[in-house]
């Protein structure tokens, strides 16, 4: 019997080579948070923007063509800032770089730090909307009562699909004030 | 080594290394726990009979729905085939045991303190789990009850469990086959118990991976799924699916293997495209890992991915219609008798491709978007699990009990045990495609008064079929307490080794391996 069973691979290899796999499944569970972003960001899918400031080069503007940008603020759960863009909508010409401005209050008596995500719709315009500078980029701290008017610079790409006339920038505020703080205190020591 | 008997008392079954005892304890758990999730299903149906809240507060009905998928899917229907698994593959390919019974006893004993740790929180402070089987975050991370952590935890260990158990499986059939029976010539249960076992092996270290996010999102500040902290919520999603959607193929593969076995056998000819059922088989397991985001195409998915996880996902009915066309043209001109086993098997061909087209109606894209969480989805699940999985356990476990306890089954219960379950069956779940394509959404305790009438009839239909199970019980203890004497074969020139032990099969059996011709 024994010299039956031998003629196999022996079972402690097999057992080894499987618990490899399980082992390389379970890092690969966790492989998926960073391959899922790399796809996101390599696709533009989900609307995710630039995290950093894009460096324009010199483009023409497009003038030829009229792309009309919409925003909305959104608080999210329990935040209790005051929260909007300070226009609503504007008509840019792709290439050309438009400034705006978000205004925040926090209407707390404390210290609150706050934090905007961003999203574009529709998204596969993600890739072609070009921040330039954000207050997404960096956390934003207001002590109480106080407010702000947080800028945005944009361009939109000249190589913007042709049938998106139309982009829709969502920012949601998110309440960091127990998580961002640690951060907050090494970007200030820098 | 002399041929000896089990011990004695309870130390036997705390300690055995026996495939067969542990066959049996796995049965036996399975079955406890498919009563407790029947209990929670009853109380979802009692709730559900009439429009409004009568029965329980909504916060206890979302945990029964929670509880309910949570204990079918890993307490019921899981360890039921590795429980047929640790009975039939030593004895199907000749071996004397499993190739490594220590452990075999560590995967199942595990399992009970899995369901005590997860039965639990139903006790405790803001009770338990209710943020349904699939857990989505949010729901289940910054809005879950604090017992979230006891089922992180029963997950873990349900997931070592069935790691552990499928290392054991493949371990067994790659090596411990008898001389001369190459992988073609195993039986096709042992082959889909293979291929399901890898499929295990991939996915629950994922869902292990998933839960522990969690774990680290709950307590430790991370923020995988918390779009505050530059996670992502549907990143959950994707994870999830990629465990769960092999997760289905892993209850419904081994139920393939069982009617493979069993529609020859009562047909009385030999099984029709032997190696298409293998192929096929492999091909299902292979698309069930690219064809997930067809559980999220409401999510905000790029139209690019609808149309590949749309076209992927039909591509599983080729495969799939092979197998029953290959089950169909098996019965064809066959000398046929309508045993109990036979009965369930051809209900799970019949029905199951009933749950299959409405899968293929679900895998539409741009109809998903009416169907999407609604009762025509619990529909379509319902018909693929409950006739596919748990009709193919019933049928095995009347194919297989006169092998292993010795003693035939009586034939006018099995029976009517078929036909209350049949009837019981069909009276829940076929009412719930209608009211799901009027749009009543699932996981809800009240709903709109329109759906009234065919909810009253599945909640009817449920309670015929919760107590008829009750009746496969006292039929089960009745075999086993006495009966007829089964002969070696049972049935009538049944193909496999298992046949070719003594009814009831020993302790221990092919201690010496039997030659393949």
């Amino acid at each position: 019997m024994t010299e039956q069973l031998n003629k196999n691979l022996p079972v402690r290899k097999i057992v080894a080579r499987l618990v490899v796999v399980v082992v390389a499944m379970f890092g690969f569970g966790f492989a998926l948070v960073p391959l899922y972003d790399l796809f996101c960001d390599v696709t533009g899918l989900n609307g995710k923007t630039n995290t950093e400031a894009f460096v324009p080069v010199a483009e023409l503007i497009d003038t030829s063509r009229e792309v009309t940008v919409q925003f909305i603020a959104t608080n999210n759960e329990s935040m209790p800032w005051e929260f909007r863009p300070e226009v609503f909508n504007i008509k840019v010409h792709p290439g050309q770089e438009v400034e705006t401005t978000f205004y925040a209050r926090n209407p707390t008596s404390g210290e609150m730090i706050a934090q905007a995500i961003p999203s574009v719709s529709p998204g596969r315009a993600a890739t072609y909307f070009h921040k330039t500078e954000c207050f997404c980029f960096n956390q934003q701290l207001l002590s109480g009562g106080t407010d702000v008017d947080m800028p945005l610079r944009f361009i939109v790409d000249r190589d913007l699909p042709d049938d998106v006339n139309t982009i829709t920038l969502s920012y949601t505020l998110f309440d960091v004030t127990e998580t961002g703080a640690i951060q907050v205190d090494s970007l200030t020591a820098l | 080594m002399g041929d000896h008997g089990p011990a004695k008392g309870f130390g036997r079954w705390l300690f055995t290394t026996n495939h067969k005892d542990i066959g049996s304890m796995y049965l036996w758990f399975s079955f406890a726990m498919f009563l407790m999730g029947g209990v929670f299903a009853l109380v979802i149906r009692a709730e559900l009979f009439q429009p409004g809240l009568q029965l329980v507060e909504p916060e206890f009905f979302n945990q029964m729905t929670t509880m309910h998928g949570l204990v079918m899917v890993f307490g019921a229907v899981m360890p039921a085939f590795v429980g047929l698994a640790n009975w039939l593959i030593p004895m199907m390919v000749g071996a004397p045991d499993m190739a490594l019974p220590r452990m075999n006893n560590w995967s199942f004993w595990i399992l009970p303190f899995a369901f005590t740790l997860l039965a639990s929180t139903l006790f405790m402070e803001g009770g338990g789990p209710n943020f349904g089987w699939t857990f989505y975050a949010p729901l289940s991370t910054t809005y879950a009850p604090p017992s979230v952590t006891y089922f992180i935890f029963a997950v873990h260990i349900m997931g070592a469990s069935s790691i552990m158990g499928s290392i054991n499986i493949i371990a067994t059939i790659l090596n411990m086959r008898a001389p001369g029976m190459t992988l073609m010539k195993m039986p096709l249960f042992v082959w889909t118990w293979l291929i399901t076992a890898y499929l295990l092996i991939a996915v629950m270290p994922v869902l292990a991976g998933c839960v522990t996010m969690m774990l680290m999102d709950i307590h430790f500040g991370t923020s995988f799924f918390s779009a505050a902290g530059g996670g992502d919520p549907v990143l959950f999603q994707h994870v999830f699916w990629f465990f769960g959607h092999p997760e289905v193929y892993i209850m419904i593969l081994p139920a393939f293997g069982i009617a493979s076995a069993i529609i020859p056998t009562f047909a009385r000819k030999p099984l029709f495209g032997y190696a298409s059922m293998v192929y096929a088989t492999a091909s299902i397991a292979f698309l069930s890992f690219i064809v997930w985001a067809h559980h999220m195409f409401t999510v905000g998915m790029p139209i690019a991915g609808e149309l590949f996880f749309m076209y992927a996902t039909m591509l599983i009915a080729v495969p799939t219609g092979v197998k029953v066309f290959n089950w169909v043209t098996t019965m064809f001109r066959g000398s046929m008798t309508f045993e109990t086993p036979m009965l369930f098997a051809i209900a799970f061909v019949i029905l199951f491709t009933i749950g299959g087209f409405s899968g293929l109606m679900l895998s539409i894209a741009p109809a998903d978007f009416q169907y999407h969480d609604t009762y025509f989805v619990v529909a379509h699940f319902h018909y693929v699990l409950v006739p596919g999985a748990i009709f193919s356990i019933f049928a095995a476990v009347y194919y297989w009990l006169p092998k292993w306890c010795g003693n035939m089954y009586d034939e006018r219960l099995g029976k009517a045990h078929f036909w209350l379950s049949f009837v019981g069956l069909n009276v829940t779940f076929f009412p719930m495609h209608f009211v799901g394509l009027a749009g009543m959404p699932r996981r809800i305790p009240d709903y709109a008064l329109q759906f009234a009438d065919f909810n009253q009839i599945a909640s009817m239909g449920a309670f015929l079929f919760g107590f008829s199970q009750v009746f496969f019980l006292f039929i089960v203890i009745k075999t086993i307490r006495g009966g007829q004497k089964a002969t070696d074969e049972v049935w009538d020139n049944p193909e496999g080794l298992e046949w070719t032990v003594a009814s009831p099969a020993p302790y221990h059996t092919f201690t010496t391996p039997p030659a393949i011709k």
